[in-house]
């Protein structure tokens, strides 16, 4: 009986020679095929998406940095704009306060020399007038007083006592 | 765990099975046994329990697909017999050979002898049966095309997306065979190209062991004659796609002395062919023992004719049953990391 199980049936070898070369043909054609090559593409697409979420992880990073350097850089230029703006204000504001004061001192010389000037005629047609009207008085009073006799002599005298006075 | 409980289950559902005093078995089959009661008397001692016989046909290959045997009933399939004799074929049911009273007879110059079918002249018989075996191999490959054809399915249907139901139980194991047994053994740059074979002598080993741990199944894969195959095509793959180096290795293995490749290329080739037939004892051996201890333990019960002894043997059998899943498992893997090893030192390049 030990030997019967040891001993290989020819007709089963036969059947299974057949049996199990359909099923590798049909298995490999409709089963393992489509599924190894699904497997392969699954995880082609797997490494795809991760090495896409590393790259854009990546980018993401290198995107928040140069925002940062942007941000700062801006800010900077910002605070360069501000300052130069203040200056070029004070700047111009000192000038501006230069130049009126410039040209009020001009003015108020310009208006002193014409006042001065104005004086000087003033004066200077003060004096005339007063020498020309002191005249015409002394012409007058001498006449009427030259009239008579005595009040020349009162008036020779009365000069001459301030003469002396002097 | 699934399986395994549904696989304790049958087996205890088995052991009864086995058991000639089933209770409904006796009433529905009553008129059976009394029919026979006469001859049964007759036959006395001659029915006595025989395990080494019992057990022995539980292994064999049958005729027919005999599942219990209550009392003088016979629980069992008859399969068809296809038989080449004297230059033609014969096509006849199994239970031809039998007549109304389950002796044997002969069938048209042709009948059964220790299972085998023999012509009663002496002539050559090519007997080309659908036995229990064939029948059980039919059944494994109807149940690896469902199985794989709807995986294949849903990988075509589940583009792009996570997989599911038998594609998810099933993907770890081709992933785990790929990875772990292809690529490591045969390497990166060939293994693709062997895949469909690995992945066909895996599930095909696999499913049969499983199958064979049913109740009542054929011992498919614990037959040579299928181990024998499976090794015959090992050997081929092997060989046939074997580079230079590997043949430079046997016939004139580098780095070695002249005087000593007399003694050592014998040893190569020799090689050769011990390798698939370590393939083809191994699985048969692993197999037909687990086979034979669990049969074993159940005839403990009916040797000692006491249902005490069942306390000690089906706890046993059941934990024996679990660790013969494993078994199933670890030879139909050992057999594919062996076959893929063999093919990784017949394409593997010359080293520099």
């Amino acid at each position: 009986m030990l030997v019967s199980i040891l001993e290989p049936a020819l007709g089963l070898i036969i059947w299974q020679l057949v049996i199990f070369g359909v099923l590798f043909f049909i298995l490999a054609k409709f089963a393992w095929k489509p599924i190894m090559s699904a497997l392969q593409e699954r995880e082609a697409s797997i490494d795809d998406a991760l090495s896409l979420a590393a790259k854009t992880r990546q980018e993401m990073t290198d995107l928040k940095a140069g925002n940062e350097k942007l941000i700062a850089e801006a800010r900077a230029e910002r605070d360069r704009v501000l300052k130069e703006a203040k200056e070029a204000g004070d700047s111009m504001i000192a000038r501006a306060k230069a130049d009126a004061q410039k040209a009020g001192a001009e003015e108020i010389e310009k208006a002193r020399a014409a006042f001065n000037q104005e004086k000087t005629n003033a004066v200077a047609s003060l004096r005339k007038e007063t020498a020309k009207l002191s005249l015409e008085i002394a012409e007058k009073i001498l006449r009427t007083q030259l009239s008579d006799r005595t009040a020349q002599e009162t008036l020779v005298s009365s000069l001459l006592a301030d003469a002396k006075l002097n | 765990m699934y399986f395994s409980n549904i696989f304790a289950f049958l087996f205890l559902i088995s052991s009864t099975l086995f058991g000639q005093t089933e209770p409904t078995d006796s009433t529905t089959k009553s008129a059976v046994i009394e029919a026979h009661t006469g001859e049964e008397d007759a036959h006395g001692e001659a029915e006595a329990f025989n395990p080494g016989k019992m057990m022995m046909e539980h292994i064999a290959d049958e005729h027919d697909w005999h599942f219990a045997t209550s009392g003088h009933t016979h629980y069992s399939i008859p399969l068809p017999c296809i038989v080449w004799n004297k230059g033609g074929f014969t096509v006849f049911s199994s239970t031809r050979f039998k007549n109304e009273h389950h002796e044997e007879i002969a069938y048209e110059g042709l009948k059964l002898e220790e299972g085998k079918i023999v012509a009663e002249d002496g002539s050559f018989v090519l007997d080309l049966s659908i036995t229990k075996n064939v029948a059980s191999l039919l059944i494994s490959v109807i149940l690896l095309l469902v199985v794989f054809f709807t995986i294949a399915k849903s990988y075509k249907e589940r583009i792009g997306k996570a997989p599911s139901g038998l594609q998810s139980a099933f993907e770890p194991i081709i992933i785990f065979i790929r990875d772990e047994v292809a690529k490591t053994n045969i390497g990166e740059k060939h293994y693709r190209r062997f895949m469909p074979y690995l992945l066909t002598v895996f599930f095909f080993i696999l499913f049969n062991n499983m199958l064979g741990l049913l109740p009542g199944s054929a011992n498919v894969t614990g037959n040579i004659a299928i181990t024998l195959v499976l090794a015959v095509i090992a050997f081929f793959v092997t060989n046939l796609s074997a580079k230079s180096t590997y043949w430079g290795h046997i016939f004139a293995m580098p780095g070695v002395p002249k005087w000593l490749l007399i003694l050592l290329t014998p040893v190569e080739i020799i090689g050769i062919f011990m390798k698939p037939i370590s393939l083809m004892i191994r699985l048969f051996a692993n197999i037909t023992a687990g086979h034979l201890i669990l049969l074993s333990l159940i005839a403990l019960i009916f040797i000692f004719k006491s249902i005490g002894v069942a306390a000690i043997a089906v706890p046993f059998s059941v934990f024996m049953n679990l660790i013969e899943i494993l078994v199933a498992f670890l030879q139909a893997y050992i057999f594919t990391v062996l076959v893929s090893t063999y093919i990784g030192a017949a394409v593997e390049e010359a080293h520099h």
